[in-house]
């Protein structure tokens, strides 16, 4: 058993635990929901998007080449509970809505600096909501605040691009068969992390 | 011979009853082992051995669905889409919870000798005195020096990496070359060898991974993967599959039966001896009757004792071994989920090539060469050092380029304890038959009722504060603690119930692991525990059925059995 992993588990993504189907979450308790609803071929461009807009190409691969629009919409109808999937689907209007009331334009309409404008803003927006709703769940043991919709898609976006074969092996670096160990191994700034 | 007669039957292909088939077979004995689940063959059946993350749709995590058909395994780590195929079924294989308690399990062929942590420790010379010196449940019948030869018997054919470190708190062992700690590790290591001047020490985790090709076991070294309990396709870390089980059958000795749920031990009363085991089958629900001299209970610890109560019922009605009045009782487990972890300054220039499938180990250092608690026992440590990856927060840097150049590079350096605390045996902590809910074949279940107490409790708080203590004093910053909620089986070392000891009217075995009431029928695995020590149990499973089968054999070659 990996017990190693653990302290890996618990580390914190966006300033907040794994939404879904994590341990910390899914104790004793909580009943699961099945199955998710649908989404349309146009909210899986929109993610794509969204995605590649916190994870963009550079000289490197992006978060569309490795497909995280449609990695969210698996992990959103097979891991979230229903209430987590409700708030990820009122996302995306109330992106779009941000996008309609900052720019007068649809979040697919608008260039990719507005794009990079809007979530770097709504990332703001969700991380402030973070800190209040960590210091009011520890205050109150069963009732959690709802997760912010914007740090589902983040999570996602990071999960869904470094596990990728694309982000795993062309952004980071990937050895599937290392051979040997080394545990003092030099490294210099640039040189990328292991997948 | 009828073909249901043999001359050894092992209950179990786990762990020990691997180590038991082998043994037996080896000796020339015609042995059955008998296995409730499905077969599971070497490198073929490791489904997910090879596969990368993105090949697994959740990329390693769990659905609602897992969640909703693993009402028990959701409970801690196990639950994962890498290796549900070595998990049992939590539905088809219920028992019911007087008190919280988690039962991790594996039935098929290997059992959770194909998922376990692979640490593997000597118990120590005060391991075996401590219940008599401090008159807690019954005194061990056996001593350090009696297990010292079969520790090593088996440390040399299971393969254990590790240094000879020359403590007495862990006893060194026969070992294959060390796995290296990376440089952080050392560093730490290196201080609080310093900063407690030889009472408190850091080595690398003792593991049962080969670290040497070995031709005429067909192992390969490892190559560090990491992916151990996914099934090794290089047979690099000791299973049944890769180690155990092969060698029975090249004796030609053995025979396998998967699916074959054993139901109970045939005693015949006049005799004073079992006479074999009725087992359905778990396919076709049939009862069928195997015949032999001899018997090793090997089912896992929960599971050998679950037998022995369905045993000999007409006799004595809570089962074979039951005379005494300890069938079932003194439950024991590692408590853990405690510990502290912190950031490492510097070492920017440093990383590591490799998944290292062990981490380092603290021992014990509590209640031994003077030291004295407010609680008797101890605890180890286990953790590891490493360099934050793509998982890290780096919440201040928002989204973009940015984002993604950070997170391809690795982040500070950090590292982590979790202490493995002692449990006492506390009669009280006991497991009973459930004949009012019924398993997928009708079988009662088992129902559940123990507890970590005080001396437990006292001890946890050590745990996190010695560890935030040692990482502090090595220099590591921002160091926090965490104390998880434990409950009793997320250690997945369930020992005890069915204890040795020197006495039949306190004990269900005796200092050869034989049921006082039926001396041809061995219990080798954790049920045998008279006390849990602090150190991963399963090499003393190893050891221990090594030597009751050396002693099984006598025994029969003199016509005792």
């Amino acid at each position: 058993m990996e017990r190693r992993e653990l302290l890996k588990m618990i580390a914190v993504l966006t300033g907040t635990a794994m939404i879904g189907g994590d341990l910390l979450l899914s104790g004793c308790g909580q009943s699961p929901t099945i199955g998710g609803t649908t989404f349309s071929t146009d909210d899986i461009r929109f993610l794509d998007e969204v995605a590649e807009t916190i994870l963009p190409k550079t000289k490197t691969p992006g978060a569309k080449d490795a497909a995280v629009g449609q990695f969210m919409t698996v992990m959103v109808n097979d891991t979230y509970t229903k209430d987590d999937q409700k708030i990820f689907h009122e996302g995306i209007g109330k992106l779009n809505d941000a996008s309609k009331e900052q720019y007068k334009k649809a979040f697919l309409d608008i260039t990719p600096e507005q794009r990079h404008e809007l979530l770097n803003k709504l990332n703001k927006e969700a991380t402030e909501y973070n800190e209040k709703k960590s210091k009011a769940d520890k205050e109150s043991k069963d009732k959690k605040m709802p997760a912010h919709y914007f740090t589902m898609m983040k999570q996602l976006t990071i999960l869904g691009f470094f596990t990728s074969e694309p982000g795993a092996t062309q952004v980071l670096r990937h050895v599937a068969v290392p051979g040997k160990y080394d545990g003092c191994l030099d490294y210099k700034k640039g040189d990328r992390a292991w997948g | 011979m009828p073909e249901n007669e043999f001359d050894a039957i092992v209950v179990g292909s786990g762990i020990s009853g691997g180590w038991a088939a082998k043994e037996l077979c080896e000796k020339g004995l015609k042995t059955i082992m008998l296995e409730r689940g499905r077969d599971v063959v070497h490198v073929k059946d490791y489904v997910n051995a090879n596969k990368e993350s993105w090949e697994f749709p959740h990329r390693g995590g769990r659905t609602q669905q897992m969640i909703e058909d693993y009402p028990v395994l959701k409970r801690d780590y196990p639950l994962n889409e890498t290796v549900l195929d070595f998990w049992v079924k939590d539905k088809e294989c219920p028992y019911t919870e007087t008190k919280p308690f988690s039962w991790f399990r594996g039935y098929h062929v290997g059992g959770r000798s194909l998922t376990w942590g692979r640490q593997s420790y000597r118990f120590n010379k005060w391991d075996f005195e401590a219940n008599g010196k401090e008159n807690i449940a019954v005194d061990w019948p056996i001593r350090y020096e009696d297990m010292a030869p079969w520790y090593s018997y088996a440390e040399k054919f299971a393969g254990i990496q590790g240094n000879r470190d020359g403590l007495d708190v862990l006893p060194d062992g026969d070992y294959v070359k060390a796995m290296e700690m990376n440089c952080v590790e050392k560093d730490v290591a290196k201080r609080l060898q310093d900063i407690y001047k030889g009472s408190r020490h850091m080595i690398i985790g003792r593991s049962a991974n080969i670290t040497e090709v070995r031709p005429e076991q067909k192992r390969t070294n490892c190559q560090y993967r990491d992916r151990c309990w996914r099934g090794c396709p290089f047979g690099a870390y000791f299973s049944t599959q890769s180690a155990t089980l092969p060698a029975a059958m090249a004796t030609g000795n053995l025979t396998l039966r998967p699916f074959s749920i054993v139901t109970r031990i045939l005693y015949d009363k006049d005799t004073k001896r079992a006479t074999g085991v009725e087992i359905l089958d778990a396919e076709t629900n049939k009862t069928h009757v195997y015949k032999a001299k001899v018997i090793f209970l090997n089912a896992s610890a929960l599971n050998s004792t679950w037998v022995l109560m369905n045993s000999a019922t007409d006799i004595w009605p809570d089962g074979l071994g039951s005379s005494s009045g300890e069938l079932g009782h003194n439950l024991m487990d590692h408590h853990f989920r405690c510990g502290a972890s912190g950031t490492v300054e510097g070492y920017e220039d440093k990383y590591f090539y490799g998944r290292r499938p062990t981490g380092i180990y603290i021992p014990r250092f509590r209640n031994i060469h003077g030291d004295k608690r407010d609680y008797l026992r101890g605890f180890g440590y286990q953790g590891s050092a490493s360099r934050g990856n793509w998982k890290r927060d780096v919440a201040e840097l928002g989204i973009g380029a940015d984002l993604k150049e950070a997170l391809a590079e690795p982040g500070a350096w950090t590292i982590g304890i979790t202490g493995f605390g002692e449990m006492l045996p506390y009669h009280e902590n006991k497991i009973t038959l459930n004949k009012n809910k019924k398993d997928k074949w009708g079988l009662p279940v088992l129902d559940m009722d123990a507890e970590i107490k005080d001396n437990e409790k006292k001890m946890r708080q050590d745990m996190i504060n010695d560890a935030k203590e040692m990482l502090e004093a090595a220099g590591v910053k921002d160091v926090r603690t965490w104390d998880n909620p434990y409950e009793v089986g997320m250690g997945i070392h369930e020992m005890g119930t069915a204890r040795m000891g020197r006495d039949p009217k306190t004990s269900v075995l005796n200092g050869h692991n034989q049921v006082w009431d039926a001396p041809n029928v061995f219990v080798t695995d954790g049920a045998a525990m008279t006390s849990a020590s602090c150190v991963n149990p399963s090499l003393t499973y190893m050891a221990m059925t090594a030597r009751a089968a050396d002693f099984a054999f006598n025994e029969l070659k003199k016509g005792n059995l």
